[in-house]
This record gives structure tokens, sequence and C-alpha cells, in this order.
């Protein structure tokens, strides 16, 4: 998982041109071409996963290219800007949250989209970004571990955006922000006293969120997850649907094209947060964990550029975005095999969908910027 | 500053920074090996188990649909029934070409071409193995043309179900509702996991408001399918694991309905645009609600075809409106008898006090005199008399006395002006004005001062002033219980289908309306009773030979405003539609009341007394009176000619 093995690897010496294109572009080639695999893996499986679809792999494609300039781009800024800008996207997203509750679109019974007029977009997404640079920011020039006034503010700059999320309704986003923000709070080194009290904590909110905040369909999904059975119809079908088709895809899989439980239709949402299901039944465990491996991979090594950053606000808003990653592939694959209740967060790179794959792709972008750059200007 | 000041250390945050996240790394590997470990729970030990349900024969669920709860009334009497019938379903996974079999299946004239558009947006929003119905109710002559085709149709099936049924069609449709498709907006609303295999759901009225109810749970059963998807009966190990969640049935509810009585007003108010209530003074049970024309129900439940929708919803006499709850019309000389209590509330006369009525109320300072709807006027009349011979002149002046304000503090004491509550959507609140009310109604400053003559008319219920029939039957069933105020309902009590337990529902008491002395309830029903039993009063023409006592009090509602200055005309020289709505208010016994009714005849050929006091006479005899009972009262009436009471002019 070190820079080393690739870096000595034959691969790195006879691809020297790219190599230096991608320095050139202050681009990390392991992350880089760990991203591409992952990628192109996720296209070739939501292929199958679409029933064939050429029309969804081409948007697909689409959207990686754009996440892919989006990456590219980002990049290319200066730390200090994207330092000097993150409170600022946080103002914006916040803005833009009240905007669609007031005036949002609704698609899909939730409130979540605005529209602009030439694009619709859920500003929920850049405060997946926003809210981890934010906190960052906030911390970069304190002293840490933070004091308790600090953590005072920063719960306020993480729980105002997540509630307002989570009101709109969209659990598996909010999830999202709130760890973004959390992992830099945890990075920057909360002592163990607040780990536990706020462990204490979630007992009594939990309770009070089950009462007055959750509707009641995120509701039946917790109570669905505690037993699946009680709703083969609703809820329970797409667990109980998930893992026969993991189930039955055996060590080897049923082959590419060839899950039936997904060709067939019988998997719900099969493209998008089950997508993970698909990959068991055709690939079986095999292909699971070898993507798993991937992501691991990409984790592994967007947290150790975060180590080698040289200033707090890199070390901190990179570790965030790495360790968010982390999130989303946990829950994830939590959710389609029935370790963790249904909550809609897909799966990064292979389940279709738009604005997920370009935040995330721009938040590696940043990483990349606020980490690869610095080795290269400084030395 | 007692606290040092911490200092930024670069190298011990770096040092943090790390231990933190090789904390994270192994986090995350403990969190993945867990992903990991599942995976070989499912798919290598659990395997077989997987596999199993997988390959060769699947698994399909099924959802079963409960039995919507039944619809009885008070005693018992079936409103809303389950008959069985055919529909035509459609399963998307077994059809090839879905447009070609909707074609064929238009051209067979099962469904309308037209429908296919819409058949087809349902069918995009359901599962792939879903049964979609796309025709409901077929009758026997299409089942067997179906039957014919079959083969040409993979993938569409007749099968039986249960749909709504209401056996007496259009009668209280507007109390119990109706059943239609669930539609994109009911989506929103229902948790669609339990409406699989569901088609209706309840639009309005009852079925709408007790839907969670009525609805129950639905079940499912595991099928085994081959890889077409159809389902296949195999004796096997299989087999024997299949599940089956028998459905849970919905409630049935007993309305607080009186079939009885409320078929004997539908027949008295038919061919009117009309209204009756009846509301049980003891505990707010509505025994009729009667609005006309209707419409049947179980049209909605077949699915109407557009010509036969557009023929509801542009009928000029509006069907579909239900008059009881949405219908607003100015009380008129109804709400003298709580003007009467206002008035004694507020202390501005005594019972006693002796106004001489000469046929025309005079403001000072206003030349434009008030009239009286008796142009001679009623010579001396007390506040008891004033009430029984409707003297409109008295009541002018006490309204003058108590000022709006206080009219809509006290009226709204007897649900007036607010939400009666009762248990289905769509109420109207009708309106109590008040100088505030008027400071917001109007935009243009001159138009939002209160005058003093605006009160004047609010004193015998016109002007602003207007009112549902629910409330007019609500103050009425006040004022019979001498202040105790029930929340109107339709539902008595839910009978759990399983257990067949029945549970009583609670009536809800609201309120009552200040008094300074109990008394006053004796004067505003010492008048009631006039009306209907003193030699004049306005309506003792419909109560006679009673064998209970009957208090009442009639009203006439302006549509066409008179000039001061034209004479009166006959009700007969207008045009229907600029007639005088008729109402009548009246409860019974007097001595211990336990029927309250308000009848509302909009654009009536006769004024309150003479048109609406009948229908509520038959009411009340409907529900106070057995058959025998009905027999002898009938023969207490004199042979003689039934000369119609002389049609009188209601009062203004």
């Amino acid at each position: 998982m070190s820079i080393d093995t690739i870096d000595s690897s034959r691969t790195q010496r006879t691809l020297t041109g790219t190599a230096q294109l991608l320095l050139a572009l202050h681009l990390d080639g392991p992350l880089f071409i760990a991203l591409c695999m992952v990628g192109a893996v996720g296209s070739i499986v939501l292929f199958s996963a679409s029933g064939s679809s050429l029309d969804m792999l081409e948007a697909q494609l689409m959207r990686f290219a754009l996440g892919l300039i989006a990456m590219i781009m980002l990049a290319q800024v200066p730390p200090r800007i994207i330092r000097n800008a993150a409170p600022v996207a946080w103002v914006l997203g916040l803005l833009l949250l009240l905007a669609v509750m007031f005036q949002g679109d609704i698609a899909m019974g939730a409130q979540r989209w605005l529209d602009l007029g030439f694009v619709r977009f859920q500003p929920s997404e850049i405060m997946k970004l926003a809210v981890p640079l934010a906190c960052a920011w906030f911390l970069h020039e304190r002293p840490l571990p933070p004091s308790f006034t600090s953590l005072l503010v920063l719960a306020l700059g993480i729980g105002i955006p997540t509630l307002i999320i989570a009101e709109q309704p969209d659990l598996g986003t909010s999830l999202l922000v709130a760890a973004g923000g959390g992992m830099v709070v945890l990075l920057a080194g909360l002592q163990f006293k607040y780990i536990l009290s706020v462990v204490g904590l979630l007992v009594p909110v939990a309770i009070g969120s089950w009462h007055f905040l959750l509707h009641d369909y995120q509701k039946q999904r917790v109570l669905t997850f505690l037993d699946p059975q009680s709703d083969p119809l609703g809820s329970g079908y797409h667990i109980i649907q998930s893992q026969i088709a993991i189930g039955s895809g055996g060590v080897f899989g049923k082959g590419y094209l060839n899950g039936s439980q997904a060709q067939l239709e019988f998997l719900p949402e099969r493209s998008t947060d089950f997508i993970f299901a698909v990959v068991g039944e055709e690939w079986g465990l095999i292909g699971l964990v070898t993507i798993i491996l991937l992501f691991m991979f990409v984790i592994g090594r967007a947290l150790y550029l975060a180590a080698t950053a040289h200033d707090t606000f890199s070390r901190l808003a990179s570790g965030s975005l790495a360790l968010t990653f982390c999130v989303y592939v946990f829950v994830n694959t939590g959710m389609v095999t029935g370790l963790l209740p249904v909550v809609g967060v897909p799966l990064p790179f292979v389940s279709y969908g738009g604005t997920a794959m370009v935040t995330l792709m721009a938040g590696f972008g940043i990483l990349m910027s606020l980490c690869a750059k610095r080795k290269l200007v400084s030395r | 500053m007692a606290r040092a000041v911490r200092i930024k250390d670069h190298h011990a945050e770096s040092q943090l920074f790390e231990q933190r996240a090789i904390i994270a790394a192994v986090l995350m590997v403990i969190a993945m090996g867990l992903v990991i470990s599942r995976l070989v729970w499912l798919q290598v030990v659990k395997y077989d188990y997987f596999a199993d349900l997988s390959q060769g024969n699947r698994i399909r669920i099924e959802p079963i649909p409960p039995n919507r709860g039944l619809i009885l009334d008070r005693n018992g009497v079936p409103l809303a029934t389950n008959a069985p019938s055919y529909q035509l379903e459609l399963t998307k996974e077994q059809v090839q070409d879905i447009d070609a079999t909707l074609n064929g299946i238009a051209e067979v004239g099962l469904i309308d071409k037209d429908n296919i558009p819409t058949i087809k947006r349902d069918l995009r929003g359901r599962r792939s193995f879903d049964a979609v119905p796309i025709k409901l109710q077929l009758t026997e002559v299409e089942v067997a043309r179906f039957a014919a085709r079959r083969h040409q149709f993979p993938g569409v099936e007749i099968r039986p179900r249960l749909t709504r049924y209401y056996p007496l069609a259009e009668s209280s449709v507007h109390a119990i509702g109706y059943v239609g498709a669930i539609s994109e907006d009911d989506k929103k609303r229902l948790n669609i996991d339990e409406y699989a295999g569901t088609t209706l759901t309840g639009k309005n009225g009852v079925e709408y408001a007790y839907e969670a109810q009525l609805h129950g749970k639905a079940g499912m059963q595991q099928l085994l399918v081959n890889a077409q998807g159809r389902s296949v009966e195999r004796i096997g190990n299989e087999a024997a694991k299949l599940e089956r969640k028998e459905p849970v049935s919905g409630n049935d509810l007993f309305l607080t309905i009186d079939m009885r009585t409320q078929q004997a007003a539908e027949e008295a108010l038919r061919g009117q645009r009309a209204s009756a209530v009846a509301i049980d003074p003891n505990n707010g049970d509505v025994l009729a609600f009667v609005s006309t024309p209707a419409f049947d129900p179980n049209l909605f439940a077949r699915g109407l075809t557009r010509p036969e929708y557009l023929a509801l919803t542009e009928n000029p006499d509006r069907p579909m409106f239900d008059r009881v709850i949405r219908g607003v019309y100015p009380p008129g000389s109804t709400v003298k008898p709580m003007m009467a209590l206002a008035a004694l509330d507020k202390g501005v006369v005594t019972p006693e006090n002796t106004v001489y009525c000469r046929g025309a109320y005079r403001m000072p300072g206003v030349s434009r005199p008030w009239r009286d709807w008796k142009p001679g006027g009623h010579g001396p009349v007390d506040m008891r008399k004033a009430i029984a011979t409707s003297c409109d002149v008295y009541f002018y002046g006490i309204a003058n006395e108590m000022g709006v304000d206080h009219i809509h503090d006290y009226l709204s004491q007897f649900g007036m002006g607010t939400l009666t509550g009762i248990d289905i959507p769509g109420e109207k609140i009708g309106l109590l004005p008040s100088t505030e009310w008027k400071k917001k109604a109007f935009r243009r400053k001159e138009a939002q001062m209160w005058f003093p003559g605006d009160t004047i008319s609010i004193g015998i219920g016109q002007g602003y002033m207007n009112a549902t029939p629910l409330q007019l039957a609500h103050a009425t069933a006040t004022i019979a219980s001498r202040g105790h105020r029930f929340k109107p309902r339709l539902v008595r009590a839910i009978r759990n289908v399983t257990t067949g337990e029945v549970s009583e529902l609670k009536p809800a008491e609201l309120p009552s309306p200040h008094v300074q002395d109990p008394r006053a309830w004796d004067i505003a029903i010492g008048g009631m009773y006039d009306v209907a039993n003193a030699p004049y009063g306005t309506a003792r023409g419909a109560t006679a030979n009673a064998l209970y006592k009957i208090a009442g009090k009639s009203g006439t509602a302006q549509v066409f405003t008179v000039a001061a200055n034209e004479k009166m005309r006959k009700a007969g020289d207008l045009a229907e539609h600029l007639r005088d709505h008729a109402l009548f208010v009246a409860f019974a016994p007097v001595e211990a009341p336990r029927i309250a009714v308000a009848i509302v005849v909009e654009n009536a050929p006769g004024g309150g007394s003479a048109f609406a006091a009948p229908i509520a006479r038959r009411i009340l005899d409907t529900y106070l009176l057995t058959p025998e009972q009905l027999a002898e009262q009938e023969a207490k009436k004199k042979p003689a000619p039934a000369a119609a009471p002389p049609p009188r002019r209601g009062e203004e």
C-alpha cells in the first residue's frame, strides 16, 4: 500500500512520460491510476447492472470524464486559495440549502433539488466538501487539540447543515456531511474524554431523533433492518433480495451478465445503491474482495498523502476527505450485505448517478492540490 | 487571564495527526474486515441456501391485499362493503411488447384507447413483477370476450378481486365519501408498501379520514416461479419453505348515522339543492348528513370514464359539492336565539324588556330605515316573543347595542366562524364578522372601517355573516343541551375484524358558551318552543299534532337584495337562482332533546317556515317515533283537505 511498491514497479518505469505529465499536473500517480481503475471497473459493472444499457453506460462515462476534468482543474488551484475559499463555500452552501428548503423542486417526494434554470443540482453535494474544508480552516490556526469553545463552534458548523439535509429528507447525504466534519475533529486530536461523552450523548440523541426527526419511511428502514422478514414487500424486500443475489454468487460468481437475480430484475435499485450486490452475484467473493481492496488502496493512499502534507489545514482537510470516502464505501457495502440499515448512500464510482461522482472526484482534486502539489513546490 | 495561552506546537500536532491517521487506518481495516467476513458468511457458508433460493426455481413474493373494513350505520346496516368482481391485470415482466398488448386489448373493446397513456404511466411506477390492474369491474360479457382471446395476451390475466361496493349507492355519499384509484398525490401520503396489490384508496369523507383504520395490512405469499417468471406448483423440499403471511383486514366502522332518518331526510329533500344535518345533542353524533343532489360512489370504485366525470363536475347543481360542510349560507333568523343569549350575557337587555315594533328600525342619525319582515310590525314584544315572531326590529336594536365584536366573541362559543372539528376533511369555516376581520378582508382603507349599520344586519344573520349547515346544527344542538357542546362526529365505534372487539369512541366535549344566568337558556329555548307552538309562532303549521314537543327557528337568507325603496316581491316573481334560501333549525323533544336538525334549501320555492320546517318535522318524526306512533300521529291529523299552509313570506 505504500508508494514505493508502485514507484519501483515496471509499469511506472515504462510510463515515465505519463508520470512526468502527472507530476506537472500536480496529480498523485498511484491515486490517479487507482481512481481510474475503480472508474473502469465501475463502468463494466454498471453495464451489466443496467441491463446492458448503452445509454446509461455512456452517461456514466460522461460523468466520469466530467469528474476527471473537475479533479484535474482543482488540483491546479493553490492550497492557499482553497483554504481561503473554504468558509465562503460553507456560507454559500448554507444559503443554497435554505433556498432549497423554501423553493426547491420536489423530486421523488424529497426536497433536495435547486433549479437554476440551466441546471438542477443538490446543494447538499457542495456541503459534502464545504463542511470538512470549513472545519479544517477553522482549526488550522488554533492550537490543537481543539478547545471546548472551538468544539462548540464546530458542532454548530457541522450540525446545522446536517439537520437541514436530514430534513429534506436525505439521510444518506446528511450522514456523509456529518462524517466529513466529524473526521476533521477526530483527526485534529479530539480528546478521548470528548469522544466517550459524545458516544454517551448519542443514546439520548438517537432516541430524540427517533421521535421527532426521522420520517416514517426512515424509521421503517431501521425497523426493517432489525427484522427484514417483518416487511418482505417493502423495505425488507431490498435487503432480502440483495442478500440472495450476493449469497447465490458464491466464491466465483455466476459470470458477467449472468446474474439471474439482477438480470431478471428481482434485485431492486440494482444500478444505483444496490450495485454492489450485482458484483457479488456475477463475480462472486473474488470480485467483491478485489473491489474492496481497490477501495482500501485508494483510502490508504489518500491517508498517506494527508499525513505527509505540510500544514494543518491540508492534513485535516485531506485526511477527512479520505476517511469520508471510507465511510461511503463502508456504509454502502454494509447496507447491501445487511450489516447496516438501508440509507441512501451510493457505492462511489460504481453506482449510477451524477452529482455524487463529480463531488467525489472534486474532493480528490482538492486532496491532490493540498498534498501532491506542496511536495513539488517546496522542494 | 488566569489560564495560560496555548501555543501552537506544529511538531506535536503533526505527530498527533499521524497517530490519529493510524488509528483511522486500523479502524478502516476492521470495518472492511467486517464486510468481508459478512461476505464470506453469505457467499461461502450460506451459499447453498441462497443458491437454492436463486437458482432453478426462484421465489417470488406476491402481495395479498387486505380486505377493506366495512362501513356500517349506527345500527349495523352496511353502507360500504366489498364485493367480488373481475379485473384485468397486466404483469410487465411477462409482456413482450406493452404497447402492442394494450392496443390489442383496446381493439377487443376492454379498455378505452384514450386511457392507454394513463395506464402506461401507472405501469411505469410499478415493479416489473407486480400484477397491475388495467381495468376494474369487468362485466360478465367482458370476461367472456377476454377469455376467448386470452392466448393472444400473455402476461394479462383476469383475476377475481374484492372491490368496494356501496349497496345504497347515492345515500349518504357525502358523509361516507368514496374510494378511487390511488393517484400520485395519494402515493406521497400513504405508505405505498402497505398498498402493494391494492388499487383503491379513500378519496373523501369517512373513507378518506379513516383510511388508516379501513385499509388493514397487506399480506404476502412466496411463489415458486420458473425462469420466465411463471408461477409453478412444485412439491419439493423448497415448497415447504415457502412463506405465507396472511393480510390483516381493515377495521369496520360504525357510523353515527341512523339510516332510517338519513333516508327520510334524503327523500324529503329530493329534487332540491339542499342539505340537512341532524345531531344528537347528548354526544355530537351526526344522525343524518344529507347533501342533495348526490352521486353514485360506485362509479369511482369502478373508474369513471371521461364523459361520466365531466357530467358530474359540470352539472350546474354540483352533485359532488358537499353542502353540509362546504356550503356557506347567510344563517338568517336562525341566529336569533343565539343573539338573544349574547345580549343577555352582555347585559344590554333583560328578558322582560319590551320593545314596540312598528315594522321598521331607525338608527339615530340615519334616515334609511331597516325594515321588519312583517310590514305592519309585531307590536310590543319581549325577548321570548321576539324570537317566536322572529321580530327583526327587536334584534336590530340589541345587535346595535351589543356591537359586532361582542357578537363575534359570543357566537364563536357556539362554533360559528370556527371549524366544528367534524371527523371528515374539507369543512369550511363560514364567516363570523368582526371589526378585526373587516380590516383584514378589505384592501381599501375606506372599506376597512366597520360601520354601525353593518352590525344591524348581523343581528338577523344577514350582512357579512355566513355559516355552514353543520355549524347551524351544531349551534342548535348546543342550545338544546343548554350549553353542552360536543364535536360532531360521524364514526361512533371501530370493530377489529380479527378479534371481533368493538371499541366505542368517546364523544369529545367542547367548552360551553358562557351564560351569566342559566335561566337565559329558558328564554332562548322558550322562544324556540313558541316558534313551533305559540299561536303567533312562525312555524306552528309544520309542527301541528306532534306526539312530542318541538322547538325550532326558521330563517330566510336573501340571495337577491331588495332595494330599500322597493316593494317586497313575491317569491314566485324572481328567477329561480335569485330566490331566497329557506332555513330551519329545530330540536326535540324539548324537555330532553335527542335530536337537533338544520335544514338549508337553496333558492327554495317557499320560506323557512313554509318549506324547510315540514322537512325538519319529517326528520324528527322518523327518528323519534316508532312506525306505530307515526301511524297514530297521522290519524290525529284532520282528514280535512290538506291545504298547505298559505305561502308566507319568510322573515327577511
